[in-house]
């Protein structure tokens, strides 16, 4: 018996094949510790740029305004900090954050026509040009007040008051880890710089229009555009393309043809979305004008739509033909006709995997800047985008350009529109993700 | 042939004639020249070895096998003195007057309600009290009211394999289809399950008309009336070598006598389990 088996080799064979299954365990486990050291690494650079230290410089200190804090006056008294210190400007500020036609216009329209807001009684038939002398700066300060927030007064203050002004930013490891050498690099300054602990991600951010002055720019046109451009390319591709998946999977005849298409649209997924952009500006900006009224939102929705497409389309395919074959049978078994069958158990079945392809098309469509660049999308608007044929800015466009200016600290402010973007990101697919969670659970 | 000169109007007795019917998959021949006087309110069974297309016939009679692409049938199978596959003959309405069970339970992932409720919903009723009404009705019929009337909101899914087929027996009821065919329905069922299905079939039969297809010949023995034994014939081409295959019926009887008396010395051989 014993000779059947040759115990040495099988022993010995036996522990080479242990031995390298527990080296391929630990390569694997490998790669995934590379993996999450890098997503960390990501995740650092960007907060590490997000907060530390800055240093200001300041015409005038907060304190020689007002005896309280700035953030705790009201509107009337911040308009009044403004109307004592910056009468001249009172104007260009109304105009700038009030104005609702057109900037040549402004100075000979009645303000009720011109502001976007409420307008006291008294000054509702006046155009800015019937207010002359005093009687002007002082309205302006009313007007301000009745239609900005505090916060909003208070930025205005530091603006054109304080004369804020960053001059040095340190990333929060630098700010931890060298507090002494900034403390004392700062106190040697002669020009007077104090040291602030700063968060770049703030609602400033959020809310305030873009600048070339990097304590005034915001991502606020730019974060609506994305949101409105987003919302749009879903309306446009999910219906087209699951209805297209629809037909292929559930109507198309198995053929030359139908698989040629097959192939194609899997290709179209992976064609460099500059491409995208070229069709775009050439069909939709160019030849549809008339239509899309050129570098409009409505035309990079379009081309995101393009773009996003193939994901749909190939992930709804997918998902439809997951469903499984006796529920069809069941259903036609019963006497329902296709369409019945289609939408009442095959589509509700394929719903979780359609939304997964929505979710990758969404991740996809969120980043894209290059198609956007073509078709129009620019830095410079600094209006809220109001209609599909608005221009537009979108978000991933603000964060190159900002880590493209020479001022470093713009470097800081497009690491809070990254952390912006990645919470965009995250929510939208939080909630494509619950949709898809009550989907499944609804199948039960 | 057998019952070659059955008078085709005569609809009181044959539900369904299968009548010289071949049926096709693309160019392949599946099956050759059956022919079936399958009788009102009486369960009949198609046994035989696997592939000799007797699957393959029964779902030709609800015309399930147009959703199979390229599947062709010719022949005529006559339902109500009308052939089910003449011109004017709507394949959506052929499969709500004869419903169909299948092999594996396939309840919809919805609930015991809305499973029942599916196909009265797909004639358009929509009134509630209507369907509460039917689905009780149905899963009365079916045996099954008794032990899920408190959680009809529960999933089809969650049931026992035994309960999901007369759940789905029930479903099928609820159309008030005049024909149900079940295909091998208690071939995923414990032999608990199966007898009640089998009592099911044999309460049912009083106002349906059922063809079964099963594996089973105890089974066949225990609930049909009539069976009909298939069997597979095979030819090769001389020249080529390629072997053909296609089922045929061997023998169409009364079950007692088929079991008792088989006509043809193959059927015997397979009901004493010599082959198959």
């Amino acid at each position: 018996m014993s000779n059947l088996v040759d115990v040495g080799v099988y022993r010995s064979g036996v522990i080479r094949r242990n031995w390298s299954a527990l080296l391929m365990q630990r390569f694997y486990l490998g790669t995934l510790v590379i993996a999450i050291f890098i997503l960390f690494l990501l995740l650092f650079s960007i907060i590490n740029q997000t907060i530390g230290y800055i240093s200001v410089t300041q015409a005038i200190k907060a304190e020689q305004l007002s005896a309280q804090p700035l953030e705790t006056l009201t509107s009337e008294e911040l308009a009044n900090i403004l109307l004592e210190q910056t009468p001249r400007l009172l104007l260009v500020m109304v105009r700038d954050n009030l104005n609702k036609v057109a900037t040549d216009q402004f100075t000979s329209t009645a303000l009720k026509d011109g502001i976007n807001g409420t307008v006291p009684a008294d000054l509702a038939d006046l155009t800015p040009r019937d207010l002359t002398g005093d009687a002007g700066p002082a309205a302006y300060a009313r007007l301000l007040a009745a239609n900005l927030t505090p916060d909003q007064l208070v930025s205005l203050i530091e603006v054109n008051v304080l004369k804020v002004e960053i001059e040095q930013s340190w990333s929060l490891w630098e700010s931890l880890t060298q507090k002494a050498e900034i403390e004392a690099e700062v106190a040697a300054s002669e020009t007077g710089e104090e040291l602030r602990f700063h968060s770049w991600l703030n609602t400033k951010l959020l809310t305030q229009r873009n600048s070339q002055r990097v304590e005034e720019a915001g991502i606020g046109p730019a974060l609506a555009g994305t949101a409105y451009l987003l919302a749009l390319t879903v309306l446009i591709s999910l219906p087209l393309g699951v209805g297209a998946a629809i037909y292929l999977e559930e109507y198309a005849q198995e053929n030359f043809l139908n698989r040629l298409l097959e192939t194609n649209i899997r290709n179209l997924a992976g064609v460099p979305s500059i491409i995208y952009g070229m069709l775009g500006l050439t069909v939709f900006v160019n030849t549809f004008s008339s239509i899309t009224q050129g570098r409009s939102i409505l035309s990079g929705a379009l081309t995101l739509s393009l773009l996003i497409l193939p994901i749909i389309i190939t992930n709804s395919r997918e998902a439809l033909r997951a469903v499984p074959s006796p529920i069809r049978e069941a259903s036609y078994g019963l006497g329902a006709t296709k369409w019945q069958t289609v939408s009442r158990q095959v589509l509700p079945a394929a719903l979780p995997g359609i939304l997964t392809g929505l979710i990758l098309g969404v991740s996809r469509a969120i980043g894209e800047t290059a198609p956007l660049i073509v078709i129009g999308a620019t830095n410079s608007i600094s209006t809220y985008p109001d209609s599909p044929f608005s221009r537009f800015a979108v978000l991933p466009f603000t964060i190159y350009n900002w880590s493209s200016q020479p001022d470093a600290a713009f470097k800081n402010a497009s690491s809070a529109a990254i952390v912006v973007l990645l919470i965009a990101l995250l929510s939208i697919n939080s909630v494509a993700i619950i949709l898809r969670n009550r989907a499944v659970s609804k199948r039960v | 042939m057998m019952n070659n000169q059955v008078n085709p109007i005569n609809t009181k007795t044959h539900a369904v004639q299968i009548q010289k019917v071949d049926i096709y998959y693309g160019s392949y021949r599946a099956v050759h020249d059956v022919n079936i006087d399958v009788h009102d309110r009486k369960i009949t069974a198609f046994i035989g070895p696997s592939g000799c297309g007797k699957s393959t016939v029964l779902r030709a009679i609800n015309r399930m096998n147009d959703l199979v692409p390229g599947a062709r049938l010719e022949g005529e199978i006559i339902f109500q003195g009308r052939n089910l596959y003449g011109k004017d003959i709507d394949a959506v309405e052929v499969r709500r007057r004869i419903g169909m069970v299948f092999q594996k339970p396939n309840p919809f992932p919805k609930s015991i309600y809305d499973n029942v409720a599916f196909g009265p919903r797909l004639l358009g009723i929509k009134d509630k009290r209507t369907l509460d009404e039917i689905v009780e009705k149905s899963l009365k019929r079916a045996a099954l009211w008794d032990e899920v009337k408190n959680d009809l909101k529960k999933s089809g899914m969650a049931l026992s394999g035994g309960q999901q087929q007369r759940l789905c027996i029930a479903r099928t009821i609820a159309v008030e289809p005049e024909i149900i065919l079940m295909d091998e329905p208690c071939s995923a069922l414990d032999p608990i399950s199966t007898q009640r299905i089998e009592e099911l079939m044999l309460e049912l039969v009083d106002q349906y008309t059922i063809v079964i297809v099963t594996h089973n010949m105890q089974q066949a023995q225990r609930v049909s009336d009539y069976t009909g034994f298939f069997s597979i014939r095979r030819t090769e081409d001389a020249s080529t070598g390629k072997d053909t295959r296609w089922g045929e019926l061997v023998e169409f009887e009364q079950t007692d006598q088929l079991f008792s008396r088989p006509a043809k010395k193959e059927t015997a051989d397979y009901i004493s389990g010599r082959f198959g």
